[in-house]
């Protein structure tokens, strides 16, 4: 293939795509009845009702990001924490796992008004919230990756004497980061969608606190679809940030040396 | 009188768990110098012996002394090279040469003139800051053995190291595995397939047979070293090439 024609195609088609999507819109829009378009307002309407509305959303946004970061941070960091401890013995994995599976298996808006008993309605609730949805598939991905370290290598560390802690630092740690960059993509998704749910369930408006899940349900209330609809493009762009970021991190630390990127030799 | 061994196995013998019996009462003495190499069936216990040696795995009996001491309390005097290079994937090529020190405390300036020097060894100097991924399979097994290397250790263990190469590259190695010998000295017990690498690196060869593994005869090598392409062309080496093979038809025939 050309080589110029390959960076080109990987614009050109995702391009392609969205104008089709847009003018498959625009038809559904026009196809209905006059009186049924409303269900489907068009990329203009949703356009003009972002502009007409971008105070409250971008508030609504930062709100959101700010319950989505704190939630997904402390995943991050606990998911760490207590994938070291699950990858000591597989004792501690069988004792551990089910719980971790259970807080898993709760849905969130059945466990959303139990954590507002707890931390109030708000940041705090919305933070708790996506940190336990956000959380599993770190914990899981990363445990695996830990666990999952080459034996030869391991072999070799003992061989050269090495003490639990380096063995841990120097090689199991680096070994599991493809794991762990696996769970955090999972994670990135989840959490701007969690915090969003959250907000519906765990919110709190006080003191313009409100986040896109409220945002929504305020529109949809008042019948404002077009509204609606810019949330709904506000949160898919949230998700789409998370996981850019996400994704550039993780080339940072893999590209490299993983074969998951492509080798580009210099 | 000989000096005393550099190792010594006696009555060395090894089950796993209660399987059955791998290595029945081995018994071996290796010098300071001597180039050892253990050839044998597929599953005779080759690995065994450099991971008991390597204190990797316990005794059932009998007793392992390397310059008087039992294998764990030896493992500073030790080097590994197995068939995989076992390169940790995430670090470049002078990282990787950098572990074994790094892991024993040793201070960057010392670390980085250590690396150096076994890079120019192996002659990968200008691969240094290269990732294990962007390099061939002998590329690759040449930083492994840099990497042993960078301990200067007293034994080198080297498990069917050029097994997954080719004819041509392993050769290569070959010769330039004793080259590097010639500059540093140390003790190497080599684990192969091939009678000929065997032949043409070793001073003494150890035909190993099976079920359970014993030493079926050792076999002096008396060509004199720097050893080069050229020996490989000495009716000498051809005949204990020759001498090597049959022995070793003769345990695999039995074995079978
Ligand atoms: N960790 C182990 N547990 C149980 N059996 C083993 C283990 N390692 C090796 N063996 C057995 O010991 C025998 C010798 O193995 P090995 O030393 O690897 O042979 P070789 O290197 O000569 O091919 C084989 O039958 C193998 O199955
Ligand atoms: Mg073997």
């Amino acid at each position: 293939m050309n080589p110029m024609s390959r960076p080109f195609l990987k614009l050109l088609l995702p391009a392609a795509t969205g104008a089709l999507v847009l003018a498959l819109w625009y038809a559904i829009h026009f196809f209905l009845s006059e009186d049924r378009r409303f269900l489907l307002p068009p990329p203009d309407a949703v356009l003009a009702a972002l502009r007409d509305n971008a105070p409250f959303l971008a508030r609504a946004a930062l709100n959101t990001s700010q319950g989505a970061l704190i939630g997904f941070g402390l995943a991050v960091v606990v998911s760490f924490a207590l994938s070291l401890l699950l990858s000591l013995s597989p004792l501690v994995r069988a004792s551990l796992y089910p719980y971790l599976m259970a807080l898993q298996l709760t849905p969130l808006p059945i466990l959303a008004p139990i954590c507002v008993i707890w931390a109030g309605a708000g940041l705090a609730s919305v933070s708790l919230l996506t940190f336990a949805i956000a959380f599993f598939p770190l914990v899981v991905n990363t445990t695996q990756g830990l666990i999952s370290t080459d034996r030869n290598l391991v072999e070799l560390f003992r061989l050269y004497g090495a003490g639990q802690w380096q063995q841990l630092f120097i090689l199991r740690v680096p070994a599991a980061l493809p794991y762990f960059f696996t769970g955090l993509r999972i994670a990135a998704t989840l959490a701007p969608i969690g915090a969003v749910v959250a907000d519906m369930n765990a919110g709190s408006s006080a003191g313009d606190g409100g986040g896109l899940g409220f945002q929504a349900i305020i529109y949809s209330s008042q019948a404002r679809y077009p509204a609606l609809f810019a949330t709904a493009a506000v949160t898919c762009v949230l998700g789409f940030v998370f996981n850019a970021v996400v994704l550039a991190v993780a080339w940072l630390a893999l590209h490299h040396w993983h074969d998951s990127y492509e080798r580009t030799d210099k | 009188m000989p000096a005393s061994p550099l190792v010594e196995f006696c009555d060395v013998t090894k089950r796993f768990g209660d399987g059955p019996i791998v290595l029945d009462r081995v018994s071996l003495a290796a010098q300071e110098g001597d180039f050892v190499s253990l050839i044998g069936p597929s599953g005779c216990g080759k690995s065994t012996v450099l991971r008991l040696l390597a204190g990797l795995s316990p005794l059932t009996a009998g007793t392992i002394a390397i310059d008087g001491m039992a294998p764990d309390a030896a493992a500073a005097e030790l080097a590994f090279v197995c068939l995989e290079p076992t390169l940790l994937p995430w670090l470049t090529v002078a990282h990787n040469v950098e572990v074994p020190q790094k892991l024993r405390g040793v201070p960057a300036v010392e670390r980085s003139a250590t690396r150096r020097h076994v890079l120019e060894l192996v002659r990968l100097a200008e691969k240094a800051d290269a990732y294990p991924r962007q390099l061939s399979g002998g590329q690759k097994m040449r930083v492994s053995i840099a990497r042993a290397l960078a301990l200067a250790p007293k034994i080198l263990l080297l498990d069917e190291p050029f097994g997954a190469l080719d004819e041509m590259t392993r050769e290569h190695l070959n010769e330039e595995l004793l080259a590097i010998r010639e500059k540093e000295a140390w003790t190497a017990f080599f684990v192969t397939h091939s009678v000929a690498e065997a032949v043409f690196l070793s001073n003494r060869v150890f035909v190993l047979s099976s079920h359970p593994g014993r030493i079926q005869r050792e076999i002096a090598v008396p060509l004199p070293y720097p050893r080069t392409e050229e020996t490989r062309l000495s009716p000498a080496y051809h005949e204990l090439v020759a001498n090597v093979s049959r022995v070793l038809r003769s345990v695999e025939t039995a074995a079978a």
